[in-house]
């Protein structure tokens, strides 16, 4: 297999969006035979073919102009997630799980809610990272007893998974300390594993003056530098974004809450206004890969299929729904 | 003797008025949550200008990569940042120290001409 083919695998086999297949296509014929007999003489570990989704600040308690239905969009997608079959694996939510409040007690009710709408998915293996609204005016201190440790890592069917906090400092930024953590993180990996970063900022500079962005994202990226296989996925700017830097890929998943502008359209940071006769369009997950049936030589036709759609509405199969 | 008294003089008032040009322009800014006053300034081309920033409340940030600033803001001291544009244009500077549910709205206008 030649460096091309490999990256045009695994470009389709992550996705953009919220439900992602890993390597469906590897699950049969030939080219599949081969590249599970790549990665297994490279990383002693044979990928195995199985679905994940994404979602994303769904801002629990916020209350505004923006989105007067409140928790509706994270409900609706949990609903959606839960119709699926196969069921996906693991949710990863990528932060803005709450809103913030400073009134007493209030802001560990929204945890608490949030827990409460989440328990309802099938899936039991839900992994978080926090956003700034979360965990940046307490350093993470309430997140942790609701959610645990804001940074961590796992594996899950040969795919190596890091959870990176860039929120809890208060400054957008993940800090030496996390950063020397990740350092031995993936030491122990050949180069060719596949690594899923999750994280709530864009680990590069898409807008800094939007605050999209992480001071020291770099130094991550640097750390990821030799690892050819790394996606990063992440949630903040409450928009779909592909970023490809070097040859990792970063995938943004829109917000379950209200969706921004692109930036290349305006000056201002405002939240687009709600449409009460479509008050989901712009929110939600975004299918990006149909369990597995997706074929290895229709990678960049399906994307291109899947890009810039408008939903769950307009690609999912009939008889979900939504 | 009188016309090296002359001499020197010349050059301590040369030097005095050098040393008056050269000294920046001060803006005095305030950051409180969740805003900057004033939150729209205008500087010249090539202008060297000191921007001299309190936090009234809390712990904030004044950040805008293109210029080059980076200031923590804390209400013990004032911060402060002497810089040159030299580039003309519109740039937003944010609080990039999350203080609140309105901090996404905290930033100010530098317009460059």
């Amino acid at each position: 297999m030649d460096r091309r083919e490999f990256l045009k695998i695994s470009g389709m086999s992550f996705g953009a969006g919220a439900l992602i297949s890993f390597a469906p296509a590897i699950a049969a014929g030939s080219p599949a035979a081969r590249v599970r007999n790549w990665f297994r003489r490279q990383n002693g570990e044979e990928p195995a073919p199985f679905t994940f989704a994404q979602l994303s600040d769904a801002h629990v308690g916020f209350a505004g102009p923006p989105n007067p239905t409140g928790t509706k969009a994270l409900e609706r997608a949990i609903d959606v997630i839960n119709g699926l079959n196969p069921q996906p694996e693991l949710i990863l939510f990528t932060g803005d799980l709450t809103h913030e409040s400073e009134t007493p007690g209030e802001h560990a009710k929204r945890m608490k809610l949030f827990q409460s709408i989440t328990s309802r998915l099938r899936a039991k293996k839900i992994m978080r990272v926090p956003g700034e609204h979360d965990a940046a005016l307490d350093g993470g201190v309430l997140y942790r007893q609701f959610f645990g440790e804001t940074h961590y890592s796992f594996d899950h069917r040969g795919v190596h998974f890091i959870a990176l906090d860039n929120v809890s400092h208060g400054k957008p930024m993940v800090g030496a300390e996390q950063v020397a953590w990740l350092q031995r993180d993936v030491a122990r990996f050949p180069h060719t594993a596949p690594i899923i970063v999750f994280t709530h900022r864009p680990l590069f500079d898409l807008r800094p003056d939007w605050e999209w962005f992480t001071r020291d994202g770099s130094e991550v990226l640097n750390v990821l530098a030799p690892y050819e296989n790394v996606t990063i996925l992440y949630g903040h700017i409450h928009r779909h974004d592909v970023h490809q830097s070097e040859h990792m890929t970063h995938y943004a998943s829109r917000s379950l809450i209200f969706a921004f502008p692109d930036p290349a359209t305006t000056a201002d940071k405002k939240p687009l206004a709600f449409d009460k006769e479509n008050p989901f369009n712009n929110l939600g997950i975004q299918i990006v890969a149909d369990k597995g049936a997706v074929r290895v030589d229709d990678v960049e036709l399906t994307l291109r299929e899947f890009s810039g759609t408008n939903g769950v509405q307009q690609i999912a199969k009939p008889g979900i729904i939504i | 003797m009188k016309r090296l008294m002359l001499i020197f003089s010349i050059f301590v008032v040369a030097a005095v008025m050098v040393a008056q040009e050269s000294q920046p322009r001060i803006i005095a800014i305030s950051a409180k949550r969740f805003e900057f006053t004033p939150n729209e300034i205008t500087l010249e081309r090539g202008e060297r200008v000191t921007l001299r920033v309190k936090a009234e409340d809390r712990d904030h940030g004044f950040f805008q990569k293109e210029l080059g600033l980076d200031l923590d803001l804390s209400p013990e001291r004032v911060a402060e940042v002497t810089i040159t544009p030299q580039a003309s244009g519109r740039f937003v500077a944010i609080c990039d120290n999350f203080c609140g549910s309105g901090h996404g709205n905290m930033k100010m206008v530098i317009n460059v001409e």
